[in-house]
């Protein structure tokens, strides 16, 4: 994976396949800190603890159309690399909460790349019986959404719709301007 | 200076499509990108994108989604697009640089990209 972006994007597909109804996509940066974290929790199926520390090791997946998952193990690597870390808490029946840090400044640490393109994979999924509450905070600032607002407006039109997605990657491309204009101000 | 996008103008946008809604379900065209961890690591979301991007230039009305891994793992980025009444055709190894040519043959000039395809499904199966 080239980005944490990408990073991002598995994680909310890890908590989609986990039968997540609320997805909370938290991002900070403080560059006071020197902190960059990434946080995906979610209320799926979760995990026991054998599962919990097999997830984190690279031969293991629950998917059984492939037998090799790499998301978790590739996100707890690329984070240590990077004076980070991943915790990874879940229980059975309640959920799963994943969270990954890196030293902002770290020279082998990866772009966040294109969170617009990860948000858009995220709320284009088929899969239309969930909600995602999303912000992102750079050093005091904060951009966002909660899927449950959009939805309120739109009715029972989907997400998924051309109209639809045309204003939500104009929304994002706003959004992400704006937040990271204040930085450069 | 450019409009605040705001939540106002979505429900406006819902007025607007509303209607025609029931119309799309039955006759219209989906693409469906695999996003699972193999498709992501082999630049599905680029592929969405680009897929995006050429139907924006071309003012495309087609309905977009993402699913998790379907299986063909060493074949991604999968693509299947779906088209009311034709078998659902999939796509394997579609890089953003073949999203125009995609989209040209298989949905403006209705011919099937034979040298990409994967798989096909007909539509009761």
């Amino acid at each position: 994976m080239r980005e944490l972006s990408h990073h991002v994007l598995d994680l909310l597909e890890n908590a989609l396949a986990a039968g997540a109804t609320l997805v909370t996509l938290r991002i900070e940066e403080d560059t006071q800190r020197d902190l960059l974290a990434i946080e995906v929790q979610d209320d799926g199926r979760g995990m026991d603890a054998d599962m919990q520390k097999r997830a984190v090791d690279p031969f293991f997946t629950t998917r059984t159309t492939r037998h090799v998952g790499l998301g978790l193990p590739l996100l707890k690597a690329a984070a240590e690399r990077c004076e980070g870390g991943l915790v990874l808490d879940s229980a059975v029946g309640k959920g799963t909460r994943v969270r990954a840090w890196f030293a902002w400044e770290h020279i082998d640490r990866a772009p966040l790349g294109d969170m617009i393109g990860t948000l858009l994979g995220a709320l284009l999924t088929s899969r239309s019986d969930w909600e995602m509450v999303f912000e992102h905070r750079v050093d005091g600032d904060t951009f966002g959404l909660d899927t449950r607002e959009l939805r309120e407006a739109l009715g029972d039109v989907p997400l998924s719709h051309p109209a639809v997605r045309q204003w939500l990657e104009e929304y994002l491309q706003q959004g992400y301007a704006e937040l990271y204009a204040k930085q450069r101000a | 200076m450019a409009q605040i996008k705001s939540l106002e103008e979505l429900r406006r946008l819902r007025e607007r499509v509303e209607r025609d809604i029931t119309t799309r379900r039955d006759t219209g065209t989906t693409i469906i990108v695999g996003m699972g961890t193999c498709g992501i690591a082999s630049g599905a979301r680029e592929t969405m994108r680009a897929i995006l991007e050429e139907l924006r230039t071309r003012d495309m009305d087609v309905n977009v989604t993402t699913v998790g891994c379907i299986g063909m793992c060493n074949k991604e980025p999968l693509v299947d697009i779906e088209q009311a009444g034709k078998p659902r055709v999939s796509y394997g190894n579609i890089t953003p640089d073949m999203a125009p040519r995609l989209i040209e043959e298989h949905l403006v000039n209705g011919q099937v990209v034979e040298e990409w395809v994967v798989g096909r499904l007909q539509e009761d199966e």
